[in-house]
């Protein structure tokens, strides 16, 4: 394995440590919690796979600055724009969602009193 | 060695170690802050890989996250939902969690000898072009007979003609190339997008709505 | 919820103005700089959010009702849906149909700022929106389990518990 996979494996590992606060975890906000973080790994992984370093040594990003002339040095050196244009409406995605979840939470804490799950069941049957 | 791929790898081991303490804090409310954390990291890590549009709407996305979260667990006390599940589940969600990322972890050591063909990180596929005749519509091909080489990727491609356009296609004309692609060439994507912000909206809506607070309780369940 | 102190009150006067300011700025010129519709929705509600959260839930619905929100959410929609169909009468749906111009002018790209003035509209709405609707229900909520009981609330607490 070379050494610059190391990124991958970093960003499958926090989605590792989302995918478990959803499974293993009683609170329904640490759920939620999970989720979020889920969201964020495949975000980053997804933007990842884009990066590739510009001649100049710093990541440019593929926003033409100065005018056309600029236009070929942009072409060489600048990161892939297709994945952030996925990953833009993904951020706004994993906002509503969240907050759909959120009014779930309140909801479920409104009729039980509680966050926890196995309370729940345990209160209606 | 690219700076930024040692800033990129001690990013994310503060998010990983931040997540993890986010997920297995007895509190709710330091949980709630330490998912704030992992998310400026991942503003801080766009920015670093060269996405400031991202960065930029990640740091309004977290602090309205961080807004509602915060507001829900602060006004509601829950002192009993600390403990995980039993010993026995816990372990074989994390056996499976193991076996997951061991798949993972051989998945990447072998790619490129045989194994799924994954670029290295800051190696993507548009860095490399190939014959332009790979990229044309299979029913065209004199189309691209003319031209030089073409980036491999759909990305390279969008890169290389969404400003400007080429002999037979329009550009966008939007110096952000972002937006080009979001709002012009894959408009279908923002509209898909668009459904879904305002089904949860709607949903939020009806999930939230008195009415149905009151039905259950049975007395105003005719009304 | 009503509010909070004065010296957040006269922050948030001070500050909200910028940060909407801010948030147009970062919808219209979208196309040649970073941001766009989504960043720029994004501050657009964050900036409502502020002020729901320093002057209370009363004052803000006397100053935007929540029909505006709602209505704004739906019609930024429709503007969207509006620029893809008025692209499909010149030609295909979603076909930017009017003039390109230069490129990093602000009048430029054809009906890509017109979509993201759309995009800004519809996710600052629906974003603070759903921010209201959960704002809302905590409200109501605390209202039922406090003091101030109307007899239907206090039968259906009642019952509940």
């Amino acid at each position: 394995m070379t050494l610059a996979m190391l990124p991958y494996l970093l960003a499958f590992l926090l989605l590792v440590v989302g995918l478990y606060a959803v499974v293993a975890k009683r609170n329904v906000i640490k759920i939620i919690v999970g989720l979020a973080i889920l969201d964020y790994a495949v975000n980053l992984l997804l933007v990842l796979v884009g990066y590739r370093p510009s001649p100049s040594g710093s990541p440019m990003a593929p926003i033409l600055t100065g005018g056309v002339a600029h236009e070929p040095a942009l072409v060489a050196g600048a990161v892939d724009p297709l994945p952030q244009a996925l990953v833009l409406t993904s951020i706004v995605i994993g906002l509503s969602v969240t907050a759909l979840v959120v009014g779930l939470a309140i909801r479920l804490y409104e009729k039980y009193g509680t966050f926890d799950t196995e309370r729940m069941r345990n209160l209606r049957g | 060695m690219d700076p930024v791929f040692i800033l990129m790898v001690a990013l994310f081991v503060f998010m990983i170690i931040g997540s993890l303490i986010a997920v297995e804090t007895r509190d709710l409310l330091s949980s709630v802050i330490c998912l704030g954390a992992v998310g400026f990291g991942t503003s801080v890590a766009f920015l670093l890989l060269g996405a400031p549009d991202l960065a930029i709407t990640q740091v309004v996305v977290e602090i309205l996250v961080l807004v509602v979260l915060v507001r829900v667990v602060i006004t509601r006390r829950d002192e009993t939902a600390a403990t995980g599940r039993g010993t026995l589940a816990t372990g074989s969600v994390l056996l499976v969690m193991g076996v997951l990322v061991a798949v993972v972890f051989w998945m990447l050591a072998s790619s490129g000898a045989g194994g799924l063909q994954v670029r290295p990180f800051g190696d993507p596929l548009m860095n490399h072009e190939g014959p332009a005749s790979a990229m044309a519509p299979a029913d065209q091909p004199q189309l691209a007979a003319g031209q030089a080489a073409e980036p491999q990727s759909i990305g390279g491609a969008y890169l290389k003609h969404g400003l400007l356009g080429t002999a037979v296609s329009h550009g966008t004309g939007a110096a952000n190339y972002v937006m080009g692609i979001v709002l012009d060439s894959r408009g279908y994507d923002t509209l898909g997008e668009a459904t879904v912000i305002f089904t949860a909206i709607i949903g939020t809506y009806a999930v939230l709505r008195r009415i149905g607070r009151q039905s259950h309780a049975g007395h105003v369940a005719d009304r | 919820m009503q509010g909070m102190s004065l010296i957040v009150k006269n922050t948030t006067r001070l500050v909200a103005g910028f940060i909407a300011l801010f948030g147009i700025y970062i919808v219209l010129y979208g196309h040649v700089s970073p941001g766009g519709g989504f960043a720029g929705g994004c501050i657009l509600a964050g900036a409502l959010v502020l002020i729901v959260l320093a002057f209370g839930e009363e004052y803000s619905r006397r100053v935007l009702p929540h029909g505006i929100a709602k209505t704004s959410d739906c019609l930024g929609a429709l503007a969207f849906l509006l620029v893809a169909i008025a692209g499909y009468m010149a030609g295909g749906f979603f076909v930017n149909f009017l003039d390109r111009g230069e490129a990093c002018t602000l009048f430029s790209a054809g009906t890509v700022p017109i979509s993201n003035l759309a995009i800004g509209v519809k996710v600052g709405a629906g974003l603070f929106s759903v921010f209201l609707a959960l704002a809302m229900f905590r409200r109501s909520g605390e209202r039922g389990a406090g003091g101030l009981l109307s007899p239907r609330s206090a039968a259906h607490n009642g019952d509940e518990s």
